[in-house]
């Protein structure tokens, strides 16, 4: 099981000798200080050089102490217009999510419980779509939506979003439905209740894991992506990443609003994820063991 | 999670068959998915592959869009750019992923090492801030960390004595420079998947190799590595898979440049398909980027889930 960590760890330091070696220690806690410094410091620069006045984020050689001031998140967010890229981005990400959640888990339920013909070329088909490059559906997607006038609308990035959701959401569902045993299905099944009965009320409850891994999953791309928002969006539907990389021109670059679109950006998912590290982590490695 | 991973294998022999050989019950809850994915997936590529066929350029709308055969796939079999693009793509991913291996097998060791569990706890959750971060931002903290004036990268070069070093504005540094925040991005990742591998070794074997030998890496070599394996194999499919994606870091980061020399594939079709206009030579580019795609999948569809 993926993680499992915790109480392994737990269990191995109980049985483990106890050698109080000094020196290992030492180069342990080296090793993992090294280890924080190594994945925390780009996002605290970040973080810093957005409090930072414009002098201060260009000074040379960098100003490590300073006091620090919000300015640049006032302006960004009132006259930069980032707060309706922000909330332009949380309808986004949560629309396709729910849209994937939806469609693609009783999917993977059938996937999962279904015996049929070709299921193995279905499943890995919803599979190829998700190392499918963006590129190869911008390209005609931008046509498609440029005659339909769906250009700079929420609703194209929700659908052309789940080019990438439902297949991790089939993906990690399928593998949550089938850790769920079939014999409660069979027992409702004879006790006369309907397929969408038991899926909606006994299966899925059972592999809420999974489901709730996907949707994190979901929800954490779709915040991010940037190739299908730069080119699908122009300024009603502009999301915060397309914001954050629209201050780009020029010569004197506004390094403090920058960084403090990308900490808007940023900061929201970094305590989320925290929050929830355990699930992420367990969908990270899925597939990984077995 | 265990073995049943393929689809098509029940883990046992259904009970009730008659229940689950149901094509029609099967086929409700597939379609909605199956409808979704094919209107925003197949077609769309179809409609791209029948534009690698024609001369359609978005910047003269009023000219007709002929077929023109093959002539797009020809401009690109012979299109120096884009074989220069494929080629960085892999130089890109041959640098960048031994190191993010070698690099995440460090600190799953660490990380698996009994004792300072507070100090572990505190470490693994910082691998987080990586991955939870927006490729497009860790672009742009890119670019702030490598500016050749107020960078800090060459602040700390400084302090050491070298430098400053011109990172964006070279081509082989910028490489680098691009290189490596993948690798800060990218090596958690392969950290967690390693450690979730680690954690697979039974503690018995694990504790008797341990009073066997003193040396680490045979414990490395002999004990851990075959519970290893799966998980390096997952590695390297899905960041070859996001490698041929790759386009947030390099644009935000260096929008290809200097020159091409950070000009990625999927950046590279971006800009032939965006900027260019030229969509019938980029649907091109796409489909045989699309094709390269589906191998890789099948690759991995075979030696990760049938052969584990």
């Amino acid at each position: 099981m993926a993680v499992a960590s915790a109480e392994n760890t737990a269990v191995r330091q109980a049985s483990a000798p106890a050698k109080p070696k000094r020196l290992v220690n030492a180069w342990h806690l080296v090793g993992l200080l090294a280890i924080f410094l190594f994945a925390v410091f780009p996002f605290y620069w970040m973080v810093a050089t957005s409090l930072k006045t414009q002098a201060e984020a260009l000074a040379s050689p960098p100003i490590w102490v300073f006091t620090p001031n919000l300015d640049n998140y006032y302006s960004v967010l009132f006259n930069r217009d980032v707060l309706s890229s922000l909330i332009n981005s949380v309808i986004i990400a949560v629309s396709t999510t729910v849209l994937a959640v939806g469609l693609g888990t009783p999917a993977a339920y059938a996937l999962a419980r279904f015996e049929f013909k070709s299921k193995e070329e279905l499943w890995f088909w919803f599979i190829t779509n998700r190392m499918l490059s963006p590129i190869v559906v911008a390209l005609p997607i931008f046509i498609m939506a440029r005659t339909l006038n769906l250009i700079d609308t929420h609703l194209v990035l929700v659908l052309v979003y789940l080019t990438f959701n439902l297949p991790i959401v089939v993906w990690i569902c399928t593998d949550q439905f089938r850790g769920v045993p079939r014999d409660l299905d069979e027992a409702a099944r004879l006790a006369g209740a309907s397929r969408f009965t038991i899926f909606w009320r006994i299966a899925l409850p059972l592999a809420m894991p999974g489901v709730a891994v996907s949707a994190i999953f979901s929800f954490i791309f779709s915040w991010n992506e940037l190739l299908y928002a730069l080119v699908l969006t122009r300024n009603t539907a502009r999301t915060a990443p397309v914001a954050a990389t629209s201050f780009m021109s020029g010569y004197d670059l506004p390094w403090g609003e920058i960084m403090a679109t990308g900490t808007l950006i940023v900061l929201p998912v970094i305590v989320f994820a925290l929050i929830v590290s355990k699930h992420l982590v367990q969908g990270l490695t899925m597939g990984a063991v077995k | 999670m265990s073995s049943g991973t393929q689809p098509g294998t029940p883990a046992k022999p259904a009970v009730f068959p008659t229940m689950w050989n149901n094509k029609r019950a099967a086929f409700a809850f597939l379609a909605p998915a199956v409808a979704a994915l094919a209107l925003i997936g197949i077609f769309p590529t179809v409609f791209a592959l029948v534009n690698s066929f024609r001369r359609y350029n978005l910047a003269k709308p009023r000219d007709p869009t002929p077929f023109i055969g093959l002539d797009n796939y020809l401009t690109v079999l012979y299109d120096p750019s884009f074989w220069g693009a494929l080629g960085r793509t892999f130089m890109f991913l041959v640098t960048v992923v031994p190191i993010q291996i070698a690099l995440g097998l460090i600190i799953a060791l660490l990380l698996h090492k009994p004792g300072l569990s507070g100090f572990k706890l505190l470490a693994r959750l910082s691998l987080v801030i990586p991955l939870a971060t927006a490729p497009a931002v860790a672009g742009l903290i890119g670019r702030l960390i490598f500016n050749r004036d107020f960078g800090v990268a060459n602040a700390v070069l400084a302090f050491v004595g070298a430098g400053p070093v011109e990172w964006l504005g070279d081509t082989t540094n910028a490489f680098i420079a691009v290189a490596l925040m993948d690798i800060w991005q990218w090596t958690p990742f392969c950290a967690l998947v390693l450690l979730a591998g680690l954690t697979m070794v039974p503690t018995e074997i694990e504790e008797a190799a341990r009073l066997e030998t003193k040396s680490r890496w045979q414990i490395v070599r002999y004990v851990q590595m075959p519970f290893l394996l799966p998980s390096v194999t997952v590695i390297l499919i899905l960041r070859t898979a996001d490698i041929l994606k790759m386009f947030d870091t390099v644009f935000t980061m260096t929008r290809g440049g200097p020159g091409a020399a950070t000009e990625l594939v999927s950046v590279y079709i971006q800009r032939v398909g965006f900027r260019v206009f030229d969509q019938g030579v980029a649907s091109a580019q796409a489909i045989m980027l699309l094709i390269l795609t589906i191998v890789l999948a099948r690759l991995y569809v075979k030696y990760v889930y049938r052969e584990v």
